[in-house]
Parts: C-alpha cells; structure tokens; sequence
C-alpha cells in the first residue's frame, strides 16, 4: 500500500499552500485527509496487538455478501449459518468446548472481494484457527481452487461446488458436498418417470429444459442427453440469455414443442418471469419443476397465482417442523438472539440452507476432534475431517435433523457424499408443500464420466492424483 | 529534493534547472524501479501481493489502457473488459494448443489478437462520435460473453465454461507463488507504462491530442484521422489483452466470460475518471482508490471492533455509502482527478522556495 497512498494524504497540505483555494475546500480538504489517514492508521493498526485474542477458538470465517444484486438470498441463508452456530456456542457451549469464532467478510458476491477475504482468513485470526473455508459462490470455489492448493486449506461448497471437484484423488481440498446439477437432472427424470408410471413409460415423453445461458445453466445439458438415451424421452434445451426479463420466444416454443414437463433452471429474475409466461402461454405450473436455484420463496412468491402448483427440488427443505428449528426457535429467536430482522424469513429456503451448511461444519469438526482430540482443528486437520465425514440416519436424528438432510458421507473418492438425494416440494400460493420424500440419485451412473472429466483435468495442469489418504 | 531547491538560485530559470529536472525524473524513475522490484517483494506479505497490490497494479493498467484512447485520442470505449476477456481467453488458447510457446511469445500474441479485435469494434468510430461511438464497444461487451457462453471450444470444453490458469513459468523459473505473480505483473507494467509514455511523446501521441481537441483542424494540417482513430483503439485493445492476462491469470487464477462483465467496464471508466483523464500514473491512484478504499473501510470497521453495536448488514451498506460519498466529493471537487493533486503538489513544491 506504501508506495500508492501517501499522495492522497499529502497532497490535501499543498493545495492548501497554493493560494488558489478558496477556505470551504481547504476545510473539506483537510477533513478528506483526515479521514484518509484515520482509515489508513486503523487499517495498519488491525492486527493480533490491538484486537482480543481468540486462541483456543475455531474460526469460522463467513464470506457474506449483504450488498449487490444476490443480497436479499444471503440474508436469511446467513442468519440460517449464525443462528446455528450461536446455538452451538450458547446452548451446547460449542463443539465439545471448543467456541466457535465468527467473522464475517463481505464479498459483494464479487470474485476479487472473495479472494481479499480468502487471503485475509486462511491463515486464522487472532489466534483463532482456521479449518476451511466456505466461499458462498460457485466463481469464487473456481477462482481459489489453485490457491487453496498451494496453501492446503479446505474449499466447501455445500450445493454449488465443482461437479469434477468429486473426485478428491485429482482435487483433494476441494468439498462440493451434497449435491451436483447432474444427479438433479437424473432425480427430474426419475420423478417425471414416478409419474408417468415408470422409466418404460418415459419413451415418447417430451421434457424441455429452459436454462440460465451460463456455465451453469449449461451444466444439465449433457447428463439430459445421456438419460434421454438410456429411457427414449425426448430431449429439448432451450437457452435463456441473462437476466432472462423476457421469455415469450422460449415459451412459444415449448408449446409448439408439445412439451410435457419444463425442467426450470433459472437463476434470479429469470424464474418468477418464467413461470409467469407460463401461465400467459396456457402452460401448466404444476407441470414446472424448477432448479434448486429456482426453488425458494422468492422465486415463486413474486410470479403471484401464476405459481400455484409449481414444483422445484430441494435439497435444502423449507420448513419449521423439523426437531433442530424447534430448537432454534426456541434458544436463539424467541430469545431475541437470531441473526435475522424479519423472523417470516425463519424456516424459508434460505434460512435452513444455512442450518443445513453450518452443521456440515459443526459435524466436520466433531469428525476431526475424534481423531485429533477436542481443540480447534488445523486446516490439513480440517480436510481430513471433511474427507471422512459420515453423517448417517442416526446422527440425523440426534441431531433433529430428521427430514432436513439426508445421509452424508465422504471417501477420498467421493467428496461430495457418497448417497445424493432430494426432495420434490410444491408451491400452494403461499409456502411450500413436500411432495416427495428423499429421491436418491443412481450415483454410479454418472460417475465414469465425471472420474474421465477429473483425469482430462489433471493432465491439462499437470496435476498427479493422490494414491492415498496422505496429502 | 529540499537541498537541491535550496541550492536554486532566485534569479528565476536557467539552464542548470532543466538537466536538474531531467535528473530528478530519471531518479524518480529508478527510486520506482527499486521499490518496485526490490523494496515491494521483500517486504510485501501474501495478503499485501495477492488481495491488494496484485489487483491495484493491473486494474491500474487497465486504467492506462483506456486513457491512451479516451484521455489521449478523445475516443471512447464501453467494452475494455471486453477486449480485457479476449486477451486472456486468447492467451488460454495459445498456451493450451501450442505447446512450447514462451510466455512473453503469448502475452504478446494475445495483445495483437485484443488489437485486432479492437480495430473492428472500432470502426464505427469513423462514422460515429460520442455517446453513438459508446454503443458500438457496448456490443463488443455483449458479444464476447455469448460467444465464450456458447462455443466451450474457447474453454476447453470445460463443465463451468471458467478456464483456470494454466502453469506460468518464464526461463524454468516457477512464477506460481504470489512473489512470482507479482513480478510477472511488475515486469509487464513496467515495460507497458514504458511504451505507453513513448506511443504518448511520439508523433502519434501528439496527433492524437490534436484530433481530441479539434478533430477538423487537425484533418486540416494533414493528420490521417482515421488512421489514427484506428490505431488507438488497437493500442488500447493491445494494452487490454494483455491486462485481461494478467487480471486472469496472475490475480484471479481463473476467468470466465461474465468475470469481464459490463460492471468491470465500467471499473476502468472510474478510474481514468477519478485517476484523471491523459495521465499515466494517474491510473495507479484511481485504481488505487477503487480496489483500496472498500477494503480499508471494511478493515477499519473491524478495527474499530463496532461490528457489535449495531447490526452486521447495516454496517456492510454504510460502507457502500461512504464509499459512493467519498466518489461524489472527489469528483466534484477534483473534475481533473487525483492526479492533480499530485501535479498541484509538485508545482508548490517548486514554487515554496521562492515566496
């Protein structure tokens, strides 16, 4: 920072020393400079000396992004985080003891705030140690990939990391825990099959995916072509360039197609409009099944009767019924110490995928406290934990999880869980309804395919895969 | 420098004065030099190279690049992260496809490719002026995205459509550490700015100016307008390839088409704005100012240990406030940018000993 700043601070002086200047902007100057210089002596200042120390805690560093255009989704999906994480630091006295240091960093949902944030936190704060990393952002899981190679620190990514990244052998701190775009595709065509009667009943059927025209929304589209080999549906992709304001042209299509079923993969905007143009277009919502992106409150509430029937995955159920909520409403809402301003929002989507994420930290750090003892876990401790994670029916329901998360469990091979599963939910004007219990992913289907992807990847950076546990 | 302005005689300006000024350039040149490659590395932690002056550096590249033609040549551009994704989109290619090439071979071949590029979303600048000439790169920032979107080709096929920085290394040395990146970023500036001023100084500079400040008398002493409109935009597109590069590889470690969005567009167009229009390190304040200055308010914020006295996404907008406030009273009170704080500085500087 040296050789940039001193200018900004200086030249406030010289201007007042040229005559020129009249004595309001010599004013306003000087409290420009001085306010400069207070940011930067407390940002010189900010270190292990001034601040409280943490040592003995486990830090969990929280990329957040309350401002820009994807802030209304982190609100609740962060309180969801801090609200679990207080109850474990309040009421349970933390993990076997060990408290739990919150700190949050704002990303603005950008990639270059994130990596600031990365630098800043991956070394641990105050003493506080740091176990791994939760990114918030599928671009920011890619862009610290490299990095977090070279530094060995745990990159998780629960529902939104890098399908390849499954494969630990070839990534081994990379965590997409939970769940991939390709088992979504093959859980829509399993449920699309229920309904029809089973897979044989599928020949004929006309499923047309409407998607988000990015790297993302592309994701489905080659999985869709494999299953529409394998059961003789008929395979339609129709893109939607972002923000995807406008969707007449797409959905004028889909009715000429004769489309049976629309697989939703919106992001934003671009899912209330759709379903809206459905409805203008005489296409039937409940015959709509949306992403797990297209799948919150906020994504049906705005297409207003236009989404009454229309169907979404989810992995993260909406829903205050489920043992852990009780909990949480009682310890930490009512108690008035949630991190949330508007309490509708508890139970929501959002909300409990932050529950959902922070016991998959919790979990990881009981996992590595088994085997290092109970204190505050290092990063490579952390990957361990993370690569032998096994949260299974029983801790499920110790936990008052029971309907919330399905089975979890992690290998060196599989580090995005070994059982993928979801649930259809079903909008009825006003809140989710659950329409099926757990449709578990066929995992073995895609997996040749994604080990080949890992292999071509590998190759491309000269990357060695791991042979054991080792790292 | 106070020894050499006491030793200034009051009889007014002579000859000795202006080698003296040449000195003292030529050793403000050579104290950078020092810092730049000597001081910054040795000193400068992870978290200093990577997340501040990794990212100051090259955004205040980007900055020049768009000065050349906006400040300079008086032309202007919507779309230098446009030309910024196909540098690095091009370099990405060349790397993967043609094994062996060297990577000053492909910093270079990408900036030729950016160059290219430029010239044709630059010609309706021979029709066009102003805000129409906007429109026009506009297209530029739109395309590029749906072209990267839809032909993986570009990425190698890859799941995410990213591409991920491939291995750097230069003569056998690593340049993966974030010392190595920063030197590579360092090198490439250096040499850059070096061009810049000699493409600003030369005949071609000088014209440009001339059609900035009146483009029918300068096509009235013979200066090929068109030619020279061209030529702008292919040094500038030149500069922003090579820029995207180093914004992908050597700071990000990845890119993908939306990480040049219009957004980042308009990042540049605020720091040759708040930097100042035709300077050159005027660039590095702006830059300096837009990476920097969120990042400071939300350190101070943590220092100032406030997270607890009020609620954590109040706090987080504020700082957007305090950020946009500190834009607005820059450039109401300093049209010219920052860079005229330090050419106002210099100047009292010389004029204190005589007063």
């Amino acid at each position: 920072m040296a050789p940039d700043l001193p200018p900004v601070v200086e030249s406030p002086g010289a201007i007042l020393s040229s005559n020129t200047m009249g004595v309001t902007m010599s004013i306003l100057s000087r409290t420009l400079a001085l306010a400069t210089s207070a940011v930067i002596a407390a940002a010189t200042l900010t270190g292990p000396a001034t601040a409280q120390d943490a040592t003995g805690q486990q830090l969990y560093p929280l990329f957040t992004y309350r401002t820009g255009p994807y802030a209304p989704s982190f609100i609740p999906f962060g309180a969801g985080n801090i609200d679990y994480l207080r109850y474990v630091n309040e009421v349970e006295g933390g993990v076997n003891g060990v408290k739990i240091l919150i700190q949050e960093c704002e990303t603005a949902y950008t990639i270059e705030r994130g990596i600031e944030c990365y630098e800043r936190y991956k070394g641990g704060f105050n003493g506080a140690l740091t176990a791994a990393i939760y990114p918030h952002s599928s671009g920011l899981d890619v862009a610290l990939t490299d990095k977090a190679r070279l530094d060995k620190i745990p990159i998780v990514s629960p529902g939104g990391g890098q399908n390849i990244a499954t494969d630990g052998r070839v990534f081994p701190y990379q965590f997409p825990l939970i769940f991939d775009y390709w088992s979504e595709a093959q859980i829509i065509v399993d449920y699309i099959a229920q309904q029809a009667g089973g897979y044989d009943k599928l020949k004929g059927v006309k499923i047309a995916t409407l998607y988000h025209d990015s790297g993302y929304g592309r994701d489905t589209i080659e999985p869709l072509g494999i299953l529409a080999k394998k059961y003789g549906f008929e395979d339609i992709q129709i893109p939607v360039p972002h923000p995807g304001e406008q969707q007449q042209a797409q959905w004028q299509q889909i009715r000429r197609a004769g489309a049976d079923w629309v697989f939703l993969r919106g992001w934003g905007v671009m899912t209330p409009v759709a379903i809206k143009t459905a409805a203008r277009v005489g296409f039937p919502a409940d015959r709509i099944i949306g992403d797990i992106w297209s799948g919150s409150e906020d994504d049906a509430r705005p297409a207003g009767a236009a989404a009454k029937g229309y169907l979404a995955v989810s992995v993260f159920p909406p829903g205050t019924d489920y043992g852990i909520l009780k909990t949480l409403k009682e310890k930490i809402v009512d108690a008035g110490r949630s991190d949330l301003k508007d309490n509708s929002k508890f139970g929501t989507v959002y909300y409990n995928y932050g529950v959902i994420e922070a016991i998959t930290f919790v979990e990881a750090l009981r996992t590595g406290q088994k085997k290092f003892g109970n204190r505050p876990l290092t990063a490579e401790e952390g990957q361990w934990a993370l690569e032998n994670l096994n949260i299974d029916q029983k801790r499920i329901a110790e936990l008052g999880a029971e309907g919330l998360i399905s089975p979890l469990k992690t290998t060196i091979d599989n580090h995005k869980g070994e059982t993928i599963a979801a649930k259809i939910i079903q909008w009825n004007g006003e809140t989710w309804d659950t329409r099926t219990d757990w449709i578990k992913a066929d995992a073995p289907l895609f997996a040749d395919v994604i080990k080949a992807k890992a292999a071509a990847y590998a190759a491309e950076k000269g990357i060695t895969p791991r042979q054991d546990a080792s790292n | 420098m106070t020894t050499l302005q006491d030793t200034l005689p009051d009889t007014g300006p002579a000859a000795p004065i202006l080698s003296n000024a040449a000195l003292l350039r030529l050793a403000v040149v050579a104290a950078g030099l020092v810092v730049a490659f000597g001081i910054v590395p040795a000193v400068a932690t992870d978290y200093w190279l990577s997340s501040i002056i990794i990212p100051t550096v090259v955004m205040g590249l980007a900055g020049i690049s768009l000065n050349l033609l906006q400040g300079y040549a008086g032309l202007v551009s919507l779309g230098s992260a446009a030309f910024m994704s196909v540098g690095v989109f091009s370099a990405y290619n060349l790397i993967l496809r043609v094994p062996g090439l060297p990577l000053p071979a492909v910093l270079l071949l990408s900036g030729l490719i950016a160059a290219a590029v430029g010239v044709f979303f630059g010609l309706p600048a021979l029709r066009f002026r102003g805000f129409y000439l906007g429109a026009s790169t506009l297209g530029a920032q739109f395309f590029f995205p749906w072209l990267f979107t839809n032909y993986p080709w570009f990425s190698n096929d890859s799941q995410s459509l990213t591409i991920s920085a491939p291995r750097l290394e230069f003569l056998g040395y690593d340049l993966q550490s974030p010392v190595g990146r920063y030197l590579f970023v360092a090198t490439v500036t250096a040499l850059l700015i070096g061009l810049a001023f000699l493409v600003v100084r030369s005949r071609l500079g000088r014209e440009w100016m001339a059609i900035r400040d009146q483009e029918t008398a300068a096509s009235v002493l013979g200066i090929r307008v068109a030619r020279r409109k061209l030529q702008a935009y292919a040094i500038s597109s030149f500069f922003l390839g090579i820029t995207g590069v180093l914004w992908g590889f050597a700071y990000l470690g990845t890119a993908d088409a939306h990480t040049y969005n219009l957004d980042k567009s308009f990042q540049v167009l605020f720091i040759v704005l708040i930097g100042g229009t035709a300077t050159i390190f005027g660039n590095f304040l702006g830059a300096a100012f837009i990476v920097l200055t969120p990042i400071l308010l939300d350190h101070l914020v943590l220092a100032a240990n406030i997270a607890y006295l009020s609620d954590q996404g109040a706090i987080t907008n504020l700082q957007r406030v305090i950020f946009g406030a500190i834009i607005i009273f820059i450039l109401i009170k300093e049209p010219d940018g920052l860079s005229a704080w330090i050419r106002r500085g210099a100047e009292a500087l010389r004029a204190r000993p005589k007063t």
